[in-house]
């Protein structure tokens, strides 16, 4: 796991950025879900990073920054466009709770325990559902981190958080 | 505390993201409830498959080393990094500087090298012709109003009466097209050339300030002066050339 916190003042860029190389790629690839576009997403968050680390302030969360230059820059291109034009970040928050039945989707899941189904639940849930998802189980980001990536409140990490999962849990009880 | 109220609170425990107080009240509260450990084992199954899920997407080496090579070596502060690309560049501008003054000073030199080759040239074939000056007269009253109409430009000749100098006349002279007096003076065995040119041909940049220096084997001074350019050249000494200069430069600004 990335220990984030104060970086030494000594770091380059490249060392700061280089260990998040292949994290940022895998979840620039779940929002863009496809290679080219990805590539042109890595590469673009990665110029971008450079040329403003300037204004970059030591002793805050490189990493959080990180995620947030590549989310905002998938959030302005095409693609990025599209996925946010048809589900509402913010309408999604202040939308009806989904029904959670504790009965059984993580009985279903052990039974059916299938990476690639998971994969497939994953990759239908909104954008803004899947990042905050993975960012947090699987960049294993606090709430604080993600809220600094997302440019969002931490209540709202939480809500959003509470209902990825239980979107999640309604596809894979389908 | 009810079940339920816990369980609202389950993925947030399991996130890790409770206050500590809260943290122990729900691990002791785990250990103690068979259906919230249930829940919670379920839901720690569950962020492991999600976790084993979300990372599928591994990028190409070639497409690493290209990101890593754009921004390799690039210092952490921009303020180190632009600070090195000014130094760099303040040398390379340095160096430029250099290599233009260097160059421009060793034109300059050669252009002024030019001109008192040039000047020194008609000084000679002056005296070595049969008829020197067009204007033969001692009298400045008689050799200034000579040049009227055939220069662009007018100047004021010095009284010599109370000194060792003679005017013996003047003519028009070229130097690089340009049209300008040329007078002769003697001081003893010595015949001494007088040029003046409009100060856009002076190779001395305007500079008003003057002294005598050693050009070809002739003891020359050079000055400028409202708007003209005075060269004088001759083989008598330096203290007579200079003395010549400072009776023109008074003649000039009275």
């Amino acid at each position: 796991m990335y220990v984030s916190g104060t970086e030494p003042q000594s770091d380059t860029f490249e060392e700061l950025a280089m260990p998040l190389f292949d994290r940022l790629y895998n979840f620039a690839y779940w929002l863009t879900q496809n290679r080219d576009e990805t590539e042109d997403l890595v590469q673009e968050t990665y110029v971008k990073a450079l040329k403003g680390f300037s204004s970059f302030q030591p002793g805050t969360n490189f990493r959080a920054w990180m995620y947030r230059i590549l989310r905002n820059t998938f959030l302005t291109s095409r693609t990025g466009l599209k996925a946010t034009t048809t589900v509402s970040l913010d309408s999604e928050d202040n939308g009806p709770e989904l029904t959670s039945e504790c009965e059984t989707p993580e009985a279903i899941l052990i039974e059916r325990s299938d990476r690639q189904r998971v994969q497939s639940a994953i990759d239908d849930l909104p954008v803004a559902s899947r990042e905050i998802l993975l960012l947090c189980e699987v960049e294993e980001m606090s709430y604080r981190e993600i809220a600094e990536a997302l440019s969002i409140p931490m209540g709202t990490v939480m809500s959003r958080l509470s209902r990825a999962r239980k979107m999640l849990a309604e596809r894979l009880r389908r | 505390m009810a079940c339920e109220s816990w369980k609202t609170q389950l993925d947030t425990y399991l996130d890790g993201e409770l206050p500590s107080e809260e943290m122990h009240a729900f691990d002791a509260h785990v250990r103690n409830c068979a259906s919230c450990a249930a829940d919670a084992l379920a839901r720690v199954q569950m962020k492991r498959s999600i976790q084993a899920a979300g990372k599928c997407f591994i990028p190409r080496a070639e497409f690493r080393r290209r990101v890593q090579e754009s921004i390799a070596v690039q210092p952490r502060r921009a303020a180190a990094g632009w600070g090195w690309m000014i130094t760099a560049a303040m040398l390379a501008t340095l160096l430029l500087v250099g290599l233009g003054v260097t160059y421009t000073e060793r034109r300059r030199a050669g252009q002024e090298q030019q001109v008192y080759s040039e000047l020194a040239d008609l000084h000679v074939a002056t005296l070595a012709s049969a008829s020197p000056v067009d204007v033969v007269s001692s009298d400045r009253h008689t050799v200034k109003p000579w040049f009227q109409g055939k220069l662009p430009f007018t100047f004021d000749l010095p009284e010599l009466q109370s000194s060792e100098f003679s005017l013996m006349g003047g003519r028009i002279t070229y130097l690089e097209q340009t049209p300008g007096a040329h007078l002769i003076y003697k001081l003893r065995k010595h015949e001494i050339s007088v040029f003046i040119f409009q100060e856009g041909i002076s190779p001395s940049r305007g500079d008003e300030r003057s002294a005598v220096t050693r050009k070809l084997s002739f003891n020359t001074e050079t000055w400028s002066q409202g708007g003209l350019w005075y060269c004088i050249l001759g083989d008598a000494s330096a203290a007579d050339v200079h003395e010549l200069a400072e009776l023109l430069k008074r003649s000039a600004s009275s």
